[in-house]
């Protein structure tokens, strides 16, 4: 019998009084910003001054910067080819299978090389949904699916651009991270 | 039965019939042994040597398929000698096995997977280069080979020598070079011939239908009977319900036998087997409607249906007289939707003699001494059993009457032009889109419910997916309809219609809804009209 699925109903906090007034609310976050502010004026300061102790914060000014990530950090996936250009992923299913995320879909199909025998028909992996935790690269059994490191810049402006087809995975078609504009806060000059 | 006598099982005192093969003793005692050439509907060559046990005061390990139960026998199926028997065994098949798991339809449901996981784990000491042969031979109309991933276990060519008596397929040479192919100018395609996919132990004979779709890990299994024919074989509805990307869209992936000694065997036809595709075909009718004026069908709710249908009924019997009305109906219908349709009949005052279930021209076919029955419909014997006559077509009807109510079958074009006309099924059939009202009917892989083989013997129907759209089984319909004429019908599930049929059909009578998994026999017997 089919397994029947249960939705678990989530508890939302309900607004009480004290956050609908608004004002003790901002009193808090105010209160929260400051404490930020005087404690990494404090470290800096001390770390100027050649007191030591724990740096003060940077606000890195990313996309400007670029952003520095681990070197092993694993990030976007890419399927590998063979030496004839045709993908090594041969439809297995263990990736999505393994996937905690649930979030590689794969349809397969007939191979016309007797060799290979199964392919993918489609091999789609949501980015959005991803939690990069590498399992789908520990269980291909062909070494054909493998993360990038340190490539992080792959924003979408829809959930549906972070689900990355086979031609972009295999790099065929660039995905290229769309420079995120630096936007004026004054809105456009208005001399 | 022979008689009972004792004998040792891994140091225990068990007991067992004479002469049983001591593999099928082990197993009834809760002890497995591996074996692929083994299998009890086909036989024991002995070919594949992987039973090899330990047995006292005999110089070799001995293979458990060959050897008999006596008294005073003591076999060891886990001691060293035997362990290392049946995974040096393991290993010699997969000497030349290509493992090639990834691409395999096999892989999750394969008897060498498992086995090396389970008995062998074994370091190979084989260093030669693999044989290759042939892969991906196209070998008849349902079924792959790859020879290489074939063990030799000869399985399937007994099949086809023993059970269905065609003769296809045969291993050809010696030795390592011995491959499994068809014999020449012959193909696969007996009407039993995917049988030969369920037991082929490993992944060289596969389904076409099914290859590459779904991995066997993803299916859910339900058991149910199929609906092909007055047979009834027990099957397994494989459903792919969580990765619908696999299959397409399509909930039910495949069909599997399942043992039933009483009816099937081991064994099921192709016509059963694929069979199962109507179930999400694109002809399924999702909704009910009604035509409008204008000739076009407008979308109707389920229950508007009903009341519609209820209110039109009561006015044409009290202008026309109730003996106007014509239940056209399947007899794959299960006992629990005739058992509805019985109460309908009665509250609107039609003779039961109007209910034409006899298996139309389209509901006839072929037949054979194996399994297959020439009436292709499910549960003729059940509808007997309830008091309808199953012999009679529809002829002697035609001209009598005001209105027809087709359920689940064809020829409704030939009652076009009558007041009322009315088609219910789950597939779209030919003369199906004349009728003035259409209702949604359930899938059989949809359905819950008892059906009746040719032989007399109760079975259960386990819905296996949700009704489509909004559809629904026979009973509910009938039942609606009931209610909306002001007819009492307490039933939301097909265990509480049939509760109340056992209650109150003498041939019935004492049988509960949870049937044993083999089926029972009706108390009083199969029912006479439904030999004829
Ligand atoms: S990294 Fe983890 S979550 Fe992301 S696709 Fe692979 S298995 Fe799924
Ligand atoms: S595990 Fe590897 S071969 Fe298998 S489907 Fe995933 S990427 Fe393809
Ligand atoms: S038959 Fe298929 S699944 Fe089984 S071991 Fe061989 S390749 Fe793997
Ligand atoms: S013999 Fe009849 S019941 Fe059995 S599988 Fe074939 S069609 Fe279905």
């Amino acid at each position: 019998m089919n397994a029947k699925h249960t939705v678990a109903k989530v508890r939302r906090p309900e607004v009480r009084f004290q956050e609908q007034i608004y004002l003790i609310e901002v009193w808090k976050g105010l209160v929260i910003t400051t404490r930020h502010l005087l404690v990494n004026l404090y470290r800096h300061l001390s770390v100027a001054l050649g007191r030591g102790g724990p740096a003060g914060s940077v606000t890195t000014q990313y996309p400007d910067d670029p952003q520095v990530t681990a070197k092993r950090s694993r990030t976007r996936h890419r399927l590998l080819k063979r030496e004839d250009g045709t993908p090594r992923c041969v439809a297995c299913m263990l990736c999505e299978t393994v996937c905690p995320a649930k979030c590689i879909y794969i349809q397969a199909e007939e191979s016309p090389d007797v060799m290979v025998e199964k392919r993918a028909k489609t091999f789609k992996i949501d980015l959005g949904m991803c939690v990069f935790c590498g399992y789908c690269v520990e269980a291909c059994p062909e070494d054909a699916i493998r993360m990038d490191t340190q490539f992080i810049a792959f924003p979408g402006m829809t959930r549906k651009d972070l689900i990355w087809d086979m031609p972009e995975l295999m790099g065929d078609v660039k995905k290229d991270p769309k420079p995120v504009k630096a936007v004026d806060p004054l809105g456009p000059a208005a001399s | 039965m022979a008689k009972l006598v004792k004998f040792k099982l891994n140091g225990k005192d068990v007991e067992a019939p004479e002469g049983q093969l001591v593999i099928d003793a082990a197993k009834d005692q809760g002890v497995e042994v591996p074996h692929y050439c083994y299998h009890p509907g086909l036989g024991n060559p002995g070919v594949c040597r992987l039973c090899v046990c330990e047995v006292a005061g005999a110089p070799k390990p001995q293979m458990t398929c060959r050897t008999a139960v006596k008294e005073g026998l003591d076999v060891k199926t886990d001691s060293p000698v035997a362990k290392r028997a049946q995974a040096s065994s393991l290993e010699f098949h997969l000497a030349n096995h290509p493992l090639d798991c990834p691409v395999c339809d096999q892989a999750g449901e394969c008897h060498l997977q498992d086995y090396y996981q389970r008995f062998g784990l074994y370091k190979s000491t084989v260093r030669e280069d693999k044989r290759h042969k042939e892969k991906r031979k196209d070998i008849g109309t349902w079924v792959m080979l790859d020879q290489e991933r074939c063990i030799q276990c000869t399985r399937c060519t007994r099949f086809v020598d023993n059970v269905t008596k065609t003769h296809e397929l045969a291993v050809f040479g010696r030795g390592d070079r011995s491959v499994l192919d068809l014999y020449p100018g012959m193909r696969l395609d007996n009407p039993y011939s995917g049988n030969v996919v369920d037991i082929c132990p490993v992944g060289a004979l596969t389904d076409k239908d099914f290859r590459f779709s779904v991995r066997a890990w993803y299916l859910d299994r339900t058991p149910s009977v199929c609906t092909g024919c007055a047979r009834g074989c027990s099957v397994e509805v494989h459903t792919n319900t969580k990765r619908p990307w696999h299959t397409g869209g399509r909930r039910v992936a495949r069909l599997k036998p399942r043992y039933n000694p009483e009816v099937n065997g081991w064994w099921m036809c192709d016509e059963g087997r694929y069979g199962y595709k109507s179930a999400d075909a694109k002809t399924r009718v999702k909704g009910s409607s009604v035509l409008g004026t204008d000739g076009q069908p407008a979308q109707l709710t389920p229950a508007d249906a009903a009341a519609r249908v209820a209110k039109e009924l009561r006015e044409l019997c009290a202008d026309n007289g109730p003996e106007g009305l014509a239940f056209l109906v399947s007899a794959s219908l299960t006992n629990e939707d005739l058992f509805a349709l019985k109460a309908l009949m009665k509250r609107l005052g039609v003779p039961l003699s109007n209910a034409v279930l006899a298996p139309g021209a389209d509901q006839l076919g072929e037949e054979d001494a194996l399994l297959r029955r020439k009436e292709k419909v499910a549960n003729l014997s059940g509808a007997a059993a309830l008091g309808f006559g199953v012999t009679k077509g529809p002829e002697a009807l035609k001209g009598k009457v005001w209105g027809a109510w087709t359920v689940g079958r064809a020829g409704h074009g030939s009652w076009i032009g009558l007041p009322f006309t009315l088609w219910q099924g789950a597939n779209a059939v030919r003369g199906s889109d004349t009728a003035r009202w259409v209702l949604a009917g359930a899938h059989w892989t949809e359905t819950d419910g008892t059906v009746v083989n040719f032989s007399g013997r109760v079975q259960r129907l386990r819905a296996a997916v949700p009704p489509l759209g909004e559809s629904a089984p026979a009973w509910a319909w009938f039942g609606s309809v009931l209610r909306a004429l002001g007819g009492a019908f307490p039933h939301d599930d097909a265990g509480s219609v049939f509760a109340a049929l056992s209650a109150a059909e003498p041939a019935f009578a004492g049988l509960k809804f949870e049937l044993p998994k083999d089926g029972v026999l009706l108390p009083k017997g199969r029912p006479e009209a439904a030999t004829a």
